[in-house]
């Protein structure tokens, strides 16, 4: 899968959808970048669908957590969506299940920011 | 090494390539050798781990300084081997990143994995006199198709010439 993020509005709530791999390099620079991005326009409702992204690594779990803290220190907050099994069990195996809001659905997790 | 083992090692260069290319390249032979879909995951992500430390950590991202991989392929076992050129470091110093107080840390989490993803983990002073991670998998045994993917066509190891 390329290498993607795009996002768009879904009530009040930016789902932003990401593609390809999330490692060293490249993959982590977008997911930063998309974020960065988001917070300089005052989009701190973000739900992000990972349903095409199938491999991310420990640099890429890294750049998930900061994505985490600095969209809630900024008094917003940050959910997952539709995880592929490789990344679910990743996020299993870290404990980070603790931390992130993870829903298989979109509609729940839009319903969950009201 | 006995005739029954092949060994392969290459040098990388420091820069953030070279993880994918270790990765691409372990992974080739982890599935020559007859390894599955999850333990070729597990293997390829663990070459990565091991990369990305011997680039950040040991080598601290300079460019003058080498990262060396080499892959030993036994009738048993697949052992990866990942030296980098930087000062060493204590394993029990590796904070826990499944302890409460590290869970939002945005590092620290590469030991871990592949501990998790290997047979077998260790690091010993490098020859270089930097780390050296030396990490394996057991090879799967004939006719073990399980839930790992593609089985283990070919698993033994050919001969070498």
């Amino acid at each position: 899968m390329a290498l993607r993020a795009t996002y768009r509005e879904a009530g009040g709530v930016t789902v932003v959808d990401m593609g390809g791999r999330i490692t060293l390099g490249e993959g982590s620079a977008l997911l930063r970048k998309t974020i960065r991005d988001l917070l300089e326009e005052q989009r701190t409702l973000i739900l992000l669908n990972l349903a095409d992204v199938d491999y991310i690594d420990s640099s890429g779990i890294g750049e998930l957590v900061s994505a985490y803290t600095g969209v809630k220190k900024r008094g917003g907050s940050l959910k997952l969506l539709q995880l592929t099994k490789k990344v679910h069990d990743l996020l299993q195996l870290t404990k980070l299940f603790t931390v992130f809001e993870v829903f298989s659905d979109e509609t729940t997790a839009l319903r969950s920011y009201r | 090494m006995s005739q029954d083992s092949k060994h392969l090692e290459i040098t990388l260069e420091t820069q953030v390539e070279s993880v994918n290319l270790a990765e691409e390249m372990c992974l080739r032979v982890a599935e020559a050798a007859g390894f599955g879909e999850d333990d070729c995951y597990r293997i390829g992500m663990s070459v990565r781990e091991g990369v990305i430390n011997a680039f950040h950590y040991g080598n601290e991202e300079r460019p003058e300084k080498k990262i060396h991989l080499a892959l030993d392929l036994t009738p048993e076992k697949m052992i990866i081997h990942v030296v980098d050129e930087g000062k060493g470091f204590d394993l029990n110093s590796v904070p826990d990143p499944l302890a409460e107080e590290n869970l939002l840390s945005t590092s620290g989490r590469g030991i871990f994995l592949m501990r998790a993803f290997m047979d077998e983990f260790q690091v010993v002073p490098g020859r270089t006199g930097g780390a050296e991670v030396i990490m394996s998998k057991k090879l799967p045994l004939p006719g073990d198709l399980g839930t790992n993917g593609t089985g283990s066509q070919g698993a033994a190891p050919e001969k070498e010439a």
